[in-house]
């Protein structure tokens, strides 16, 4: 862990305990750029922390850049600072940069600077709405030239942020089921309710260990020798949103299926995120394809050797 | 996360070395071993393999030299372990040894204890066996009742053990007795003293259970007056559950937690080329044990650090085997005819032993109690 992580997971996790939170979710979601908060994180210089020292940045590596998404997603990613800073590893630039999927849709595309799309190159690009997400976060979509330059670096910061989001949703069912009482006791007394949450406790952990694993591998290989990693986290964070997000509402019940309470924000989150830049099929077609061209032989040496010496 | 750490850990700088010499050997080894042998991985106990494997060092790696051990690194341990599991070898015979009593005796042991049994534990000669489980005492072991009455010069064992895996082939049993009964039921955990039971001591009668796919896999052990001397007190005699007890992040922690069907995945993948729904399924199994194996050295790099990360061991263990104990159904669901000959012997029988995995060591809902009680639920 490099000092230099410390230090920015520092300032974003206290920008973020400061001036964001439901009331700010809930402007993203009616389409209201956080300008105040992007100033914010502007002012830090965090979007261009990836970017070498000459271009601005501070040559901020992958795995310590995930665990700035990781808490970004913990707060339910207000601002869209992991896609800029990892457009910007590709391509520094001033501004707002946004993260093309392949088929040319971007999140907060309409308040970009630039947009980094599939070729690998920034682009100047006319956003109109795109599909609704489960999340509202303001997809947009814009011809661009197509290609998959973004698709490892947009699954790794989706993964991060689906990590940290499936932290503060356990985290709130917890605290839920030691204050919300029925027959006289907290229902985290009840074993049908506590076993659920040491499973899903399970599915996080794993998911945690997925993603930091990940952004290892990309700090050591490059996106390119990280697709394994990569997809891995992709297709662990999903299977972990679908057993932590039902059990998460299962445990809130009638309270955590209103707008009033504030689980649905990073629920609606992660099924969103989980969509963005391959899904969990998508990925794990990937890797399982590449592991049967190298055949059951191969299959546990190479597992063995990604991280040997 | 709420108190658990999964920190990520490199492989040893050894590692490629010792895989390589560790494959050639399997590779080897492995040329006789049936489907069904594999299947079994570390409960089959082949005592001439386990020689073979003590005779290069690879049981005790982390142990002192002085009684024989190999003084490396955990996580070369590790790397020793994983390979071994990843084909299946039948390590039951110097599995146990390795992990629990070894360690044990060299923790709490006497000298003369570690003089006498930690070498022969080394060169694989010694097998041993863990007796807790009793008829009435399963998930709540600590109401154990099996009795260590204290005699002249030692103990007198009378009462039952079950589910003892491979007891009639080992030669000893890490025990865990009642030396004295509970004051009252719920101060059941003191008066719990382990003693080492030599299996070959008169009074003792040991009667083979056969398992659901046909294995004599384990046993019922019947104590009659059996006499255990002195010498062979583990630690403290009334201390006999915290000691237990501190053997459970060794016991739980392994890659045995997470490996036991890999055998089959990898034995099943070259004939599923033609099947449009393998490279999906194939994908999601290898992405899953790819984050058990991270999170399973993370933990092997806690011990390497002397901590004893119980909770954690917990939760990498249900997290695994959740996905050993699925692996089976989910192979034979990606064949719509019938399945090669060798892959199908290995998953009839491992879709039957997988029913165990989540339940020696600990049971599911124990482990998810454990969880709980880290993740805060009061
Ligand atoms: C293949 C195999 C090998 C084994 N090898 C050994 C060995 O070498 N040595 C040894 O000592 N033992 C061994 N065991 C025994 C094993 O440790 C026990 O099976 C286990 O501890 C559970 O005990 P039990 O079978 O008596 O089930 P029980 O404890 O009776 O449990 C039955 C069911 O009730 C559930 N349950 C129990 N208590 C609770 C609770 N408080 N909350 C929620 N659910 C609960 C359990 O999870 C389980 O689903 C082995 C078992 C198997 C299957």
């Amino acid at each position: 862990m490099s000092e230099m992580r410390d230090i920015l997971l520092e300032q974003v996790e206290r920008l973020l305990a400061d001036q964001s939170g439901p009331e700010t979710l809930r402007q993203v979601e009616a389409g209201v750029w956080p300008a105040a908060l992007w100033a914010e994180v502007e002012a830090l210089g965090l979007p261009l922390a990836m970017a070498s020292e000459e271009a601005g940045g501070v040559a901020l590596g992958w795995d310590d850049a995930v665990a700035v998404w990781v808490a970004l997603g913990r707060a339910g990613a207000p601002v869209p600072l992991a896609e800029s800073m990892a457009a910007a590893a590709f391509a520094p630039a001033a501004g707002f940069l946004a993260l093309a999927q392949p088929d040319g849709t971007a999140m907060w595309g309409r308040a970009a600077a630039q947009v980094l799309a599939g070729d690998g190159a920034l682009h100047a690009a006319g956003f109109t709405p795109g599909k609704a997400q489960p999340s509202n976060e303001p997809w947009d979509r814009a011809t661009l030239p197509g290609g998959e330059a973004t698709l490892l670096a947009g699954a790794l910061v989706n993964s991060a942020k689906m990590a940290g989001g499936l932290e503060a949703v356990l985290t709130l069912s917890v605290d839920y089921a030691n204050v919300r009482k029925q027959f006289g006791k907290p229902i985290g007394q009840f074993q049908a309710v506590s076993q659920q949450l040491s499973q899903a406790a399970g599915e996080v952990a794993a998911a945690g260990v997925a993603v930091a694993n990940a952004g290892r591998a990309v700090a050591r290989r490059g996106l390119g020798g990280a697709e394994f990693e990569i997809g891995a986290a992709k297709v662990i964070t999903g299977e972990a949103t679908a057993l932590v997000a039902a059990v998460a509402h299962q445990v809130h019940a009638a309270i955590g299926f209103t707008q009033d309470y504030h689980l649905h924000f990073t629920t609606r989150r992660l099924w969103a995120w989980r969509d963005a830049f391959g899904n969990e099929r998508f990925w794990a077609q990937r890797i399982g394809r590449a592991a049967l061209a190298r055949g059951g032989a191969n299959a546990w040496p190479d597992l063995a050797a990604r991280e040997d010496g | 996360m709420v108190g658990l750490r999964f920190d990520l850990r490199d492989t040893p700088p050894e590692a490629p070395a010792l895989r390589a010499e560790l494959r050639a050997f399997l590779a080897e080894a492995g040329r006789h071993w049936s489907p069904r042998v594999r299947a079994y991985s570390w409960m089959a106990f082949d005592r001439d393999f386990s020689r073979e494997v003590g005779k290069r060092g690879w049981i005790g790696m982390t142990w002192p030299a002085a009684y024989g051990g190999g003084e490396r690194s955990f996580l070369e341990r590790y790397v020793t372990l994983e390979e071994m599991l990843a084909v299946g070898a039948p390590v039951g015979a110097h599995w146990i040894g390795d992990r629990q009593s070894g360690p044990l005796i060299l923790r709490l042991g006497t000298e003369e204890q570690r003089r006498e049994f930690i070498p022969r534990i080394v060169s694989g000669e010694l097998a041993f066996a863990i007796g807790l489980s009793e008829p009435d005492s399963g998930s709540d072991l600590a109401s154990l009742r099996t009795r260590a009455e204290k005699v002249p010069g030692g103990y007198r064992l009378n009462g039952r053990k079950v589910w003892t895996t491979n007891a009639h082939r080992c030669d000893f049993a890490i025990t865990l007795l009642r030396t004295s009964p509970a004051p009252d039921p719920k101060l059941k955990h003191q008066g719990l003293t382990q003693l080492l039971v030599d299996l070959r001591a008169s009074g003792i009668e040991i009667r083979p259970i056969l398992d659901l796919a046909g294995e004599e896999g384990f046993n019922e052990i019947t104590f009659d007056n059996v006499f255990v001397p002195d010498s062979l007190l583990i630690g403290v005699e009334g201390k006999g559950w915290e000691q237990a007890t501190s053997e459970l992040a060794f016991e739980r922690s392994g890659p045995e937690r997470y490996l036991s069907s890999l055998p089959l995945l990898t034995a099943a993948m070259d004939s599923l080329h033609d099947e449009p729904a393998a490279p999906e399924a194939v994908g999601r199994m290898l992405a899953r044990a790819n984050t058990l194996r991270q999170m399973s050295l993370s933990v092997a790099g806690m011990l390497q650090d002397g901590e004893a990360p119980a909770r954690e061991a917990a939760l990498i263990k249900d997290v695994g085997n959740d996905f050993e104990q699925a692996l089976p159904d989910r192979i034979r669901a990606l064949y719509a005819g019938p399945m090669p000959d060798d892959v199908a012997e290995m998953q009839t029988t491992m879709n039957m032993v997988a029913r165990s995995y989540s339940l020696r060591g600990g049971t599911r809902e124990i482990l998810r109690g454990i969880i709980a009680r880290q993740l805060g639920l009061r």
